[in-house]
Formats: C-alpha cells, sequence, structure tokens
C-alpha cells in the first residue's frame, strides 16, 4: 500500500504503517489521521511527538501500558491516564498514534 | 489472568543470529501482559548486553538500546552469571546500565542487573514456573 | 601468498577457531569476523591461544564487526590488526586461497 502526498510516494504495509521511518513528517501525520476522519491538535502532537522521541531513544514503540506510564511522567499526571489517550485516539492509542508518528507497529501491541 | 514467573534464557550473542533479537521482542510482549518476567544471560549471551553496540556499518538495526526500555516494562530482574563474563574477559561495568524505579520505594530508580554466581543462577532456575531458551 | 584463514564464530559457541588455529600453516592469516571477533579480547579464556598464535600468523579483526558488538579497540589482544571492508577484499585478493571455517 501507499499514501500519495504532494506529488510523492509513501510505501505503507497492509495496514498503514510507514514503511520508512525516515519519510515521516507532520503533514503525512495529517494525511493519515485525515484518512480516519480524525484532525490533528496540540494534543495529539504532543504524544506524537512524544512517541517519536521514544522510537528514537529505545528503537520500540512502547506498548500501551508503558506508553500511559511514560506520557503521565513526562507530559502531567492528568494525561497519563488510559481515558486521555483514548480519548485522543479512539483507535487505541499504542496503535493509533504510532501510525501517525510514522512508527511500527508497537510489539505485543493490543 | 494467573501471573507466571517466566525466565528467558540468553544464550546466543546478539547480532551472529536472530535470536538475541527475537527474544528480546517475546519478553517485551510477555511483559505487556504483566507476567512476572526474569532474564538471564549465559555464555554467549552475555554479550547482548555489551555498551556502546553500534551496527550502523552493518547496515542492520541496532536494538540494543530496547534492553533499556525493559525497566519501564517492569522487567528488573535480569541477571548475569559472573562465570560467563568473567571466561570472556568482561566485568560489569562493560555491561549498559539497565535500571527499573521501584514503585515500592518512592520511584526510586534501582539497578536491574544482577551478576550471580552458578550456585545463585541454579536457585533462580529452580523457582521459575515456565523456562523459555533463546 | 598462501591461504587466509576465515573464522565467523565465537570461540565460546562453537570450536571453529581452534580447528582453525590447529590446521593453519604457519604463513598463513586469520581473519576474525562477525562473531569470530569476540576472540579478539584479551583476558580472556581464549585469549592464551590467540595469543600464541599470533607468533605465526598474522591476526585480522573486521573493525565495523568489532563497533556492532560494542567491543573498543583498547580491550583487544595488542598485535591483531583492525581492517575494514576494503582491506577485507584486499585480504582475499593478497592471498591465493580463503577458507571460511563455518
Amino acid at each position: 500500500m501507499a499514501i500519495e502526498l504532494s506529488g510523492k510516494t509513501y510505501e505503507t504495509d497492509e495496514e498503514g504503517y510507514l514503511v520508512n521511518l525516515a519519510d515521516w513528517n507532520d503533514e503525512l501525520a495529517s494525511e493519515m489521521a485525515k484518512a480516519d476522519g480524525a484532525v490533528l491538535e496540540d494534543n495529539h502532537w504532543e504524544v506524537i511527538n512524544f512517541l517519536r522521541d521514544y522510537y528514537e531513544e529505545y528503537q520500540i514503540a512502547p506498548a500501551v501500558r508503558v506508553l500511559t506510564k511514560a506520557v503521565g511522567k513526562k507530559l502531567g499526571k492528568d494525561k497519563g491516564t488510559s481515558k486521555y489517550l483514548y480519548e485522543l485516539f479512539p483507535y487505541g492509542p499504542a496503535k493509533q498514534a504510532c501510525k501517525y508518528a510514522g512508527l511500527p507497529k508497537p510489539t505485543g501491541c493490543v | 489472568m494467573a501471573t507466571k514467573k517466566f525466565l528467558y534464557v540468553n544464550r546466543k550473542a546478539p547480532h551472529g543470529s536472530i535470536y538475541a533479537l527475537e527474544s528480546l521482542e517475546v519478553v517485551l510482549i510477555a511483559a505487556a501482559f504483566e507476567q512476572d518476567v526474569s532474564l538471564a544471560f549465559v555464555d554467549d549471551g552475555v554479550y547482548q548486553l555489551l555498551q556502546n553496540q553500534d551496527t550502523g556499518k552493518l547496515g542492520s538495526k541496532n536494538f540494543s538500546p530496547t534492553y533499556k526500555a525493559l525497566g519501564d516494562y517492569d522487567v528488573s530482574k535480569i541477571y548475569v552469571d559472573q562465570e560467563s563474563l568473567e571466561q570472556r574477559g568482561l566485568n560489569k561495568q562493560d555491561l549498559m546500565p539497565l535500571v527499573y524505579e521501584d514503585e515500592d520505594d518512592d520511584w526510586a530508580e534501582k539497578d536491574s542487573i544482577h551478576v550471580v554466581s552458578s550456585t545463585e543462577l541454579a536457585e533462580i532456575i529452580e523457582q521459575q514456573d515456565v523456562i523459555l531458551n533463546f | 601468498m598462501s591461504v587466509l584463514h576465515i573464522v565467523n564464530k565465537s570461540p565460546y559457541d562453537r570450536n571453529s577457531l581452534h580447528t582453525c588455529l590447529r590446521l593453519a600453516q604457519p604463513d598463513s592469516a586469520i581473519l576474525l569476523i562477525e562473531d569470530g571477533i569476540y576472540a579478539s579480547i584479551k583476558n580472556a579464556a581464549a585469549s592464551e591461544s590467540v595469543q600464541q598464535a599470533l607468533n605465526s600468523h598474522q591476526i585480522y579483526a573486521l573493525q565495523p564487526d568489532l563497533e556492532a558488538r560494542g567491543i573498543d579497540p583498547e580491550r583487544m589482544i595488542a598485535g591483531i590488526s583492525l581492517i575494514d571492508y576494503d582491506g577485507f577484499v584486499k585480504l582475499t585478493t593478497d592471498y591465493d586461497k580463503s577458507q571460511s571455517w563455518l
């Protein structure tokens, strides 16, 4: 599969995850969200950027439980809840946010 | 879900085969399901934890930073066989520092790596419900 | 020149290095690659036999494989030469044939 955007083609896997991490940009993230009927706002970007930093450091996308805990620590206790993250990313915070962040599907993700 | 004690025994060097990476992925999956996970590094498996691994020139994925995420997954029992280290001319200082935050001690950061004797490791193996080998 | 012996297995996992050292002629060279580079670490169980082999063989180790495995050149037994991929290619052409102890 692929995403066509601004005259460029970005390769994705069968579930819509970006194949090459380096292809990622803001515009592409917004386009992926649009396809799911979502509009990315500051709160979304905060989590997406957090995920990209996490991947950069550890070379994995964190499982949802780990993400929740880590977001709470980094972005504040009120945001480190699965309720908050599910409201932002109703298809599953780890899964959906990782997709927009251009990361592979999280290991052991539910 | 009932919690079981899982021990993952790692005995292969990190980049010569797929075992180390596969083990790490399975460990992360088990830990995401909140099982009681311990890791043992024995024989060439101790090489997996060496600091400063850089696979850039090999063109393969460098998964060694992922061991540092184990603490986030509440994997805090990492046992390294003393005899295997010595045989290879290595010591604890050659290994990546791996830490976790202790929930029961005001989230104090603690060392996950325990260098253990043969006797200690033998006991750890005895205590497990499930042992998986890589 | 004679034979270039290539060892790509850890001396603690397989007997490839051991057999190579037993069967290599004095004027042949030994190249450690992949997990074979673990044999280059000093103060280890395999160090003595490698040290001894240095008396009669040139021993090389592939630098990108050391780097991937986090082995600092300072940890290596003195006398082992580090080479890069170009050096690897040159060695295989400098010697009449290569013997890979898989």
